[in-house]
Parts: C-alpha cells; sequence; structure tokens
C-alpha cells in the first residue's frame, strides 16, 4: 500500500517534469546507445580481419629446408636438398593435427602460348594445395591423384597469367602451354585472389603436379617446402611442434643440434594483424567510454539540479508527514524508472544504429553483449546513484530548513 | 478535566547567518490547552511564524522545552515527527506552498498519500469534502497558477484540514482573503474548534482575534501579552450581518 502510494507519487513527479525526465533519459540513451554502436563497430572489424585472414588460409604451415628462423628459408631451398618425399610421407602420416599437406616444389620459367609469353612462377603440388591456399577453380578443374602418380603434363593456372597469355579472352581450359618448352594442358583456372599482404600477385602462378615439375622441369628428386594446413586455427601451434618433432626424427638430429629445417604457421601474421584490430577496438572502447562518462556527467547534472529544486518540494512532503524514507523511496522510484526506461530505449537506439551503420554504411558489425550490460548498467547505477543521493541528503533536513532552501 | 496540548518552557530559537546571529524567540511560556482557539498577534518580524514552526514540529528550538500532548518533541525521533504531522497536526504556511503543476486536489490529497490506514477512495473522498468546506467545490482540478491568491490560500486550508488533524496551526490563514470570505473561513474554524479541535491562529487582523477565546501577543521575540477574550464573537453571526452583496 505504501509502497504502491510512492510508486503513483514517483510516476506523477515524472510527468510532472517532463523536460528534466527528456534530458536525463537523453544522457543515458545517448550514453547506452553509442558504447553498444561504437563496440559493434570495433567488434566487427576485429572479426571481418580474422574472416580475411582466415580465408588467406590463417590454418596454413609452411615446413622449408635450412636453418632460418625468419623470413624466407636461404636460397629459397634450392641449395638445401634435406627436405625429401619421404619426409613428407611421414608426416602425412603421422602428424594427425594436420588435415591436409602437399609437397611443394618450385621454379620460374616462361609461360608460352603461340606469340604471347610471360615469366611466371611454377608450383608443384598435390591437389590438396586447394584446401590448404583456400582457393576456388574459376574453370576447370583440379588434376587428381592418379596424375600426379603418372606425372601428366596438366596445368591450372591464374588470372594474371590468362590475361598475358590468353589476352584475346580465349578460354583457356583445353588449350596447350608451354612452360620452358615443356607443353603443358590447361585443364583449369584458378578463381582471382589478388595480391596478398605482403604485396605479392597471387594469381601470377601456375600449378601442376609436382611429379611432373620434379622430373620434367627441374630434374630434382628434393621438395622445397611441404605445405599443410592445421586441423583448427588453434590447433596451429601445436601442429608446428609436432610437425618439428616428426622431422628432427626423420633428420635423426641430436638435442644439442638445431634444427636444419623450418616450420612456421601463418600465427605470426594474425597476431600482428589481430592486434592491430585489438588497438582499434580498444580506441573505440576508449571512446565509448568518454561518451559513458559525459552520459553519466549529464545524468548527475540533471540530478542533482533537480533534486536542488525539489528541495522545496521535499520539504513540503515532510512537512504533511512524508518520512525522511518515504521521499529517498520516491526519488529512488523516480531515478530507476528513468534510468531503467532510458536505458533500454538506448538499448534499442544502439542496435538500430548497429544496423544502420551495417546495411547503408557497409562496415561490418558484431554486437557484443557486454556492450550492452556494461553500459546499461553503468547509466542505471549512475541515474539511480545521482537520483538517490541528492534526496538523501534534502530529506535529512528540518522541514522548514528545506522549504525555506532556496 | 483539561489537557495541555501545547506547553513551551523558555522556549529560544536563534538564526546564524555568518557571524550575525539573529534572535527570533527570546525565551518564551505558555500552555494551550485541547479546545482552545489562541490568536497569536504581533508585529511584522515579532517571531510569530518561528514560533509557530516550532508548535508544527517543522523546526528546531534553539534551547528550551516543547511538549506536545505532554510528550517531549525532543525525545521523539525524525519518523515520530513526521507521523504526528502526518496525523494530529494540519499546518497552514504563510505562503501556502503548494506543489506547482498539481491540481487542486492532489495539493489536498497530498497528506493522505503518506498514511497508509487511508485508502484511494477514501482519500478523493476527504479531499472533496475539504475543498468543499472551504468553497472551492469547482476548482477540484485547477492548479495553483490558475486559482487566485486566496483561492490557493483555501486550498492550503483544505490541506490541513484533510487528515481530521487534533490541533490546527495556521499562519495568516486569511491574511489573502476579503472580509467576507475570511469570515467565513472564521466560521468553520469556530466549528471545527467546537468540535474539539485546537487551533492557533497567527494573524494581524484585530477582528480576527475576537472570534478566538483567547489572544498572545509577541513583540521581538517576547511575549508581552497573553489575555483571555471574555466576549467571543460567532464569525457565522458577524457574516451575517455582513452587508449582503450580489452574485
Ligand atoms: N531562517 C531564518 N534565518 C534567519 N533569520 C530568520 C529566519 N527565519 C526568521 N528569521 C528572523 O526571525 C525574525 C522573526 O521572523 P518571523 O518570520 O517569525 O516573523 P513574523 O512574526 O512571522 O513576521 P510576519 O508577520 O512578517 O510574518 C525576523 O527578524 C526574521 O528575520
Ligand atoms: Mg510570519
Amino acid at each position: 500500500m505504501r509502497l504502491l502510494n510512492l510508486f503513483k507519487i514517483a510516476f506523477k513527479a515524472i510527468i510532472l517534469n517532463k523536460t528534466r525526465t527528456l534530458l536525463t533519459m537523453l544522457g543515458i540513451i545517448i550514453g547506452v546507445a553509442s558504447v553498444i554502436a561504437m563496440l559493434a563497430i570495433g567488434e566487427g572489424s576485429k572479426e571481418s580481419i580474422r574472416s580475411t585472414i582466415s580465408s588467406m588460409g590463417s590454418n596454413m604451415i609452411t615446413i622449408r629446408p635450412g636453418t632460418d628462423t625468419r623470413g624466407p628459408a636461404r636460397g629459397s631451398g634450392g641449395d638445401v636438398q634435406t627436405l625429401t618425399l619421404k619426409n613428407y610421407e611421414v608426416i602425412k602420416e603421422q602428424a594427425n593435427l594436420l588435415s591436409y599437406s602437399t609437397p611443394v616444389v618450385n621454379g620460374s620459367g616462361q609461360v608460352i602460348n603461340g606469340s604471347n609469353n610471360w615469366p611466371s612462377t611454377i608450383y608443384g603440388v598435390n591437389p590438396e594445395y586447394l584446401n590448404i591456399k583456400v582457393v576456388d577453380l574459376q574453370s576447370g578443374s583440379m588434376f587428381t591423384n592418379a596424375e600426379v602418380k603418372s606425372a601428366a603434363k596438366v596445368a591450372l593456372i591464374g588470372q594474371t597469367v590468362v590475361d598475358n597469355v590468353f589476352p584475346d579472352g580465349q578460354e583457356p581450359v583445353g588449350k596447350m602451354i608451354r612452360f620452358n618448352n615443356i607443353p603443358f594442358k590447361v585443364i583449369g583456372v584458378l578463381e582471382e585472389k589478388g595480391e596478398n599482404t605482403f604485396g605479392q600477385d597471387q594469381d601470377d602462378v601456375v600449378i601442376a603436379p609436382y611429379t611432373t615439375v620434379q622430373k620434367r622441369i627441374l630434374a630434382i628428386d628434393y621438395l622445397n617446402q611441404i605445405m599443410a594446413s592445421a586441423v583448427s586455427e588453434d590447433d596451429a601451434p601445436e601442429a608446428v611442434t609436432q610437425v618439428t618433432e616428426i622431422l628432427r626424427t626423420q633428420h635423426k638430429l641430436q638435442d644439442y643440434e638445431d634444427d636444419d629445417f623450418s616450420v612456421r604457421s601463418m600465427e605470426e601474421l594474425i597476431s600482428t594483424f589481430s592486434s592491430t584490430s585489438e588497438m582499434l577496438t580498444l580506441l573505440l572502447v576508449a571512446v565509448a567510454s568518454i561518451s559513458l562518462l559525459i552520459g553519466g556527467i549529464g545524468i548527475m547534472n540533471i540530478m542533482y539540479v533537480s533534486v536542488k529544486e525539489r528541495t522545496k518540494e521535499i520539504g513540503l512532503r515532510m512537512a504533511v508527514g512524508g518520512k525522511g524514507s518515504d521521499i529517498l523511496m520516491q526519488f529512488l522510484i523516480e531515478a530507476i524508472l528513468i534510468s531503467i526506461t532510458g536505458g533500454l530505449l538506448g538499448v534499442i537506439l544502439g542496435l538500430g544504429a548497429t544496423i544502420f551503420i551495417e546495411k547503408f554504411l557497409n562496415w561490418p558489425t558484431s554486437v557484443a553483449l557486454y556492450s550492452i550490460v556494461i553500459s546499461f548498467a553503468v547509466c542505471a547505477v549512475t541515474g539511480i546513484f545521482f537520483g538517490w543521493y541528492p534526496a538523501r541528503k534534502a530529506s535529512s533536513l528540518d522541514p522548514i530548513t528545506a522549504l525555506r532552501y532556496e | 478535566m483539561t489537557k495541555e496540548i501545547i506547553k513551551i518552557e523558555n522556549l529560544k530559537r536563534a538564526f546564524t547567518m555568518g557571524s550575525e546571529t539573529v534572535h527570533a524567540l527570546k525565551g518564551i511560556n505558555f500552555t494551550i490547552n485541547e479546545g482552545e482557539f489562541v490568536t497569536i498577534m504581533g508585529s511584522s518580524g515579532s517571531g510569530k511564524s518561528t514560533m509557530l514552526n516550532i508548535l508544527g514540529c517543522l523546526d528546531q528550538p534553539t534551547s528550551g522545552n516543547y511538549e506536545i500532548d505532554q510528550v517531549k518533541v525532543k525525545n521523539l525521533s525524525r519518523n515520530q515527527l513526521a507521523t504526528i504531522r502526518n496525523e494530529k497536526i494540519g499546518f497552514i504556511f504563510q505562503s501556502y506552498n503548494l506543489l506547482a503543476r498539481t491540481s487542486a486536489i492532489e495539493n489536498v490529497e497530498l497528506p493522505l498519500l503518506y498514511n497508509s490506514k487511508v485508502s484511494t477512495e477514501e482519500r478523493r473522498e476527504r479531499a472533496i469534502n475539504a475543498l468543499k468546506m472551504v468553497g472551492l467545490a469547482d476548482r477540484l482540478d485547477h492548479t495553483p497558477s490558475q486559482l487566485s491568491g486566496g483561492q490557493q490560500q483555501r486550498v492550503a486550508i483544505a490541506r490541513s484540514l484533510v487528515n481530521n488533524p487534533v490541533m490546527i496551526l495556521a499562519d495568516e490563514a486569511t491574511g489573502n482573503l476579503d472580509t467576507r470570505t475570511s469570515y467565513e473561513i472564521m466560521a468553520l474554524f469556530q466549528e471545527l474548534n467546537k468540535k474539539g479541535i485546537t487551533i492557533t491562529f497567527v494573524t494581524h487582523e484585530p477582528d480576527i482575534a475576537t472570534f478566538s477565546n483567547r489572544t498572545i501577543v509577541l513583540k521581538d521575540g517576547n511575549i508581552i501579552q497573553d489575555y483571555k477574550n471574555n466576549k467571543v464573537l460567532s464569525a457565522a453571526q458577524e457574516l451575517a450581518k455582513l452587508p449582503q452583496q450580489d452574485h
């Protein structure tokens, strides 16, 4: 009964002070909405960077001969002959954290089609290469394991090669090209990938069975590289360790000896990118915190000033028999109603703004639950506290002192 | 058997403002018995409002004793004082103190909102009755800014009556009313007084004092006169004697 009365009183007071209520709510609404929208942008770009990296093959692991720890293997592995097909087969058999793997041999040369020629690089791989690099085919199909076994003279080419050796727009699939004078039948065109993070043209490639490249082009029996992909991004570091162990055993290395090969995952790259996007999020969090703070100060101001204004009212309420606790409860209810309503409207506005940004500005967004919870909680707590605290001071005065308040 | 409803002893109230101290009440003594109708008179600044505020438990004396219904006010908690104000006292402020932008009826209902024993229906009914008593039955939904000074004063009077107080403390409750209306209000107070309600009425006008049975005169914070009125006039009769006005 008493609480019901206080609810009525609080509700009437809210209606009575429309402007004050609206201004307070506005502070809360803007605070909550901006935090939600900004963190959604931050999270969104973080996710989009992640997925971009994933599409480049974030699980990818490369194994090169040579003892380098950073940068490309010395002499591109050309003069280091320690990586063998046997090594590959053992890795494939034993490393259970790898989902795909392929031997890689590569060499450069001229791609020729009639009078058109173009300098490019040929990669000798097995069919799993496409899965590792996460490339699709634009047309045609991948060579088969049988074609690898038979060292078939078939090749797939990238868009840059297509553009340069088939300039008149003919369909390359089914045509013959020559690479360093060895004829290859084009059986597919790789999907365009553009430049990679290091500015290399990923479409300037010729892909052929590694057996063909080993025998007919390079005349070698070792491998330049082994490429593999870990079963998941999280497993990549573990997979690196696993492969390292296997290869050390294979190469009969003693404990005191350094690796004569290097195994690297895309992890380093990812962590660089993650830290960049982490910084972006941090920046947005900072901006959001400032707007939350400003919103909070706004709430504080309005609540504080309004209670000062209402000290006379508090005096009167006490004079006609309102207890200090009644007055406090009334202001608390008011503050709660205003803060919660404002907070909810803020959440709605924040989600609306996020959808708008996603739809019309085409920015990637992702609403984080914690941003809703935190912003709502901060605004609600500020609103409630600053509604309650000055009321507590006013209600501890003698009624006549409060009534006389100017 | 008479009961002392108000008893003050050597009551002092000083206001300190910076280095200056204003002694508004300099040690006053009196008792008011249940059922008395007392008018308090005195020039402006003599301390009437200051005294009434203390009697109404709205302010604390600097020193001295105040007993209300044989209970020392000093010993009462803030909540107990609030309950006394809510249930026993009807206070009419010199400056009305109505809630702005709030209708007359809601202003009058206010004290009952803090009394959980009164239901919503009863609250409304009592508020309407109180407004009828002061002649504002047709102004229930007017806000203070839509009422004249005298009408606002009458809303304040209605508010003081709505809780059926045992004691009414009025600070120049008729100060803004014409003779006719103020006599009507005095007749109302006399009627309430007959029912046993103790009334303490601050006024400037000597003719108002003739409706009470006792007058206390203050000057510079001291009581200079305290006398019984042997010939109490009836406000209702005086009202009838006033020249009739056509409406
Ligand atoms: N809150 C206060 N602070 C300082 N001085 C005060 C305060 N209240 C009253 N006074 C002083 O106390 C004295 C008595 O004031 P009070 O209001 O009691 O006079 P009053 O008799 O009611 O006068 P009036 O007839 O004009 O209403 C005055 O000198 C006034 O200035
Ligand atoms: Mg006065």
